[in-house]
């Protein structure tokens, strides 16, 4: 594909041989998981070479996940934005739609490419973490397919905010182990999946759930996901006859985000917003990493972290599970760094406002972490002009979040 | 330059018996009570002390020494207090190594040189990172070198032969053999195949052999000390620490005083003066 070609100055060669994203990303992980994390680059560096592997992922991405997913003119958005607008602005805002995807979310393009390679590998059992029980549910179904043992580590808190989630997992033969340590939330559960890693390394892939992680993680979960931006790229091109000026994606570890963008880096007028969740605004409690985090290490990488003066890294919180990470995928913070994206915080206020709008105006429901990126939207569109195009990653479906955002709005079910 | 570490390691060798590692977890349960707990280790007989710095996601440890960490955290320590209690611990216990073991946030928020003055400045003759790797080096390794403070690293179950070299390059003070592929405190590796690991790594470096994880009781640690350079003790004295709380430097001392005897009695120095 003519989009593939990386130039010598391509910002899409990162990471380095040593799994830097500029300054960021690397391999630090406990010497027990470093043998393990070689191989795992040498057999993805192999598998990347091998037609086969591509021709399988790509068969099981059309025939199981259903893509390629339309890429979906919001008309009616685009105009109630407009009406609101000074003459002659007001953006073409069209949505990719990853929430029309098997199990509801880009999260299983990821999980099907590392199934594979956990196949490749000749390992037998999987495990995860999950936060919201989005990338949990996407592990276990890709399990299932592949007859593979799963282990899903969940915090206390979501097993218990995210019942539908659990009880899915649990049918498509999961065990869900709820971590009980620390917060309770997805760092822990990626706490405890790394140890119950570290104890297993013999027989165990450990299916990441986003571009962070140690090295090679980012860049393979960058790749598997691309297939948004690869599309994304095509389908505009066939109706507009031309690239887009935006994009934006929400951002929690930053796969979906860094799958629509990664295949449009090197196009230096498509401009970039990746949309980090505020909370209650950033002088409260939030989870945006960028905005309000410094460079540190946890999980294996090196990137931007919400963390204290002394190190400890500080609870994040957000509306939206999938985005209550204290951490950010490190090429977003190289990206961040260089400037060629700009991120932009979303409070859960604004998240809920567009959850409702985007529902009532085009009939379709998306997850928080979605309408963290159509209140962006919202915010950027009214300022191009309106023969400008806007391209929104509708990462996933509003389903699972509907008790959340009734409890918020007071509302009884 | 005097070296506690190779110091302390040649006069237990001339003992004819290993040494014993302790680690206990800076400020646990406050910051207030690591000085007595830090005595009564000396006291009962440890060679060298291993001072956990607390971290938010310990993910290298088991339940007992993340509890640990929690309770510290959880009681105010900051890092300034645990290079005072190391400062402290200097003072009163002049020739008694000292090495901080913690992961990479906590050292390296400030910068590993500022990090690397502070640890001489204090007295600390060693450094642990857990999840920096030698493929990462650069992020604290230089800065510790420079300084003159140990670097030590560990090896595990699954540092096959082709990767040992660069485990041991740049290593020093001691090698740290982590006995079990798994976290702190749990599984128990088998005595066969940790003199089959140390065996392993005594043809490939001349520094002392310390085996840690898993090392539970005074004849596990026995056993270990009659193949090893040295045994490391933690989740175990951690456990004491969980449950006797600012009452604990009596038990600890006791436990401490055990592991002790049982490295002794393998030494014929000992035996003799015993007799
Ligand atoms: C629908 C959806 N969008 C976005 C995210 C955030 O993850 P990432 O930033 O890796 O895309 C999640 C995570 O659970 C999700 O479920």
């Amino acid at each position: 594909m003519p989009d593939t070609i990386t130039l010598p100055n391509s910002l899409r060669s990162q990471p380095d041989a040593s799994g830097h994203f500029g300054a960021f990303g690397g391999r630090y992980v406990a010497e027990t998981l470093m043998p393990l994390i070689l191989e795992l680059e040498k057999v993805y560096k192999e598998a990347k070479q091998d037609p086969a592997f591509d021709a399988e992922f790509a068969e099981l991405l059309r025939s199981y996940v259903g893509r390629p997913n339309p890429l979906y003119y919001a008309e009616r958005l685009t105009e109630a934005l407009r009406a609101d607008a000074p003459e002659g602005k007001g953006a073409k805002i069209y949505l990719k739609r990853e929430e029309l995807n098997h199990t509801g979310a880009h999260k299983i393009n990821n999980c099907i490419g590392q199934a594979l390679l956990a196949r490749r590998m000749g390992k037998k059992k999987v495990i995860a973490e999950t936060g919201a029980g989005q990338h949990g549910v996407a592990t276990a179904t890709v399990a299932a397919l592949f007859g593979m043992e799963c282990k899903i580590f969940m915090g206390a808190k979501d097993v218990e905010r995210q019942k539908p989630n659990v009880f899915r997992m649990k049918l498509l033969g999961a065990e869900v182990i709820p971590v009980v340590s620390g917060s309770q939330t997805l760092k822990d559960a990626m706490n405890d999946a790394l140890r119950h890693w570290v104890s297993n390394v013999h027989d165990t892939f450990y299916i990441i759930g986003t571009a962070a992680g140690p090295h090679p993680y980012p860049e393979l979960v960058r790749d598997f996901q691309s297939i948004i931006g690869k599309e994304a790229r095509e389908q505009i091109l066939e109706l507009e006859g031309r690239l887009p000026d935006m994009l934006i994606a929400p951002v929690g570890g930053g796969s979906n985000a860094i799958g629509l963008f990664h295949p449009f880096l090197d196009d230096t007028d498509v401009k970039m917003i990746g949309v980090e969740a505020a909370g209650e605004g950033l002088e409260g409690k939030h989870a945006a990493s960028l905005a309000g985090g410094k460079s540190g290490i946890l999980h294996g990488n090196r990137t931007y972290l919400l963390q204290d003066e002394d190190g400890q890294i500080t609870e994040a919180h957000s509306i939206s599970a999938g985005l209550d990470y204290p951490g950010i995928g490190p090429e977003h913070s190289w990206l961040h760094e260089i400037g060629r994206v700009q991120y932009m915080p979303i409070t859960d206020d604004e998240a809920l406002a567009s959850f409702q709008k985007l529902s009532a105006l085009e009939g379709i429901i998306p997850a928080l972490e979605s309408a963290h990126a159509i209140a962006s939207a919202e915010k950027v569109a009214p300022t191009l002009d309106a023969d400008q195009i806007l391209i929104v990653n509708l990462s996933g479906r509003g389903d699972k979040d509907i008790f959340t955002v009734a409890s918020a709005l007071g509302v009884e079910m | 330059m005097t070296d506690r570490l190779s110091a302390r390691f040649a006069t237990c060798k001339s003992q004819g018996r290993a040494a014993l590692i302790t680690f206990v977890t800076a400020g646990d349960p406050t910051v207030a009570d690591t000085p007595a707990i830090l005595d009564a280790l000396v006291e009962g007989g440890a060679d060298i002390i291993e001072l956990g710095m607390p971290f938010t996601d310990p993910m290298a440890d088991g339940p007992a020494i993340e509890l640990a960490n929690l309770r510290s955290l959880g009681s105010g320590t900051k890092t300034k207090d645990i290079f005072a209690l190391s400062a402290a611990f200097r003072q009163r216990h002049p020739d008694t190594p000292l090495v901080l073991m913690g992961y990479a946030n906590p050292m390296l928020v400030r910068g590993s040189d500022w990090f690397a003055d502070q640890c001489k400045a204090a007295g600390v003759d060693g450094v642990i990172c857990v999840d920096v790797p030698p493929e990462e080096d650069a992020e604290i390794g230089p800065a510790l070198r420079g300084a003159g403070i140990h670097l030590i690293r560990l090896a595990t179950p699954t540092t096959d032969a082709a990767r040992l070299p660069a485990v041991l390059s740049g290593a020093s003070g001691f090698l740290y053999q982590v006995a079990v592929a798994g976290i702190t405190g749990k599984q128990q590796a088998s005595q066969a195949a940790i003199e089959q690991a140390v065996g392993a790594l005594k043809k490939a470096t001349e520094l002392p052999i310390a085996v840690g994880f898993g090392v539970r009781s005074a004849e596990q640690a026995g056993a270990i000390g009659r193949v090893a350079d040295g045994v490391v003790v933690g989740s175990a004295i951690v456990d004491i620490i969980g449950s006797h709380g600012d009452a604990a430097a009596p038990f600890v001392k006791e436990f401490v005083a055990a592991l002790r005897s049982a490295l002794n009695a393998n030494s014929p120095h000992f035996r003799e003066t015993a007799a």
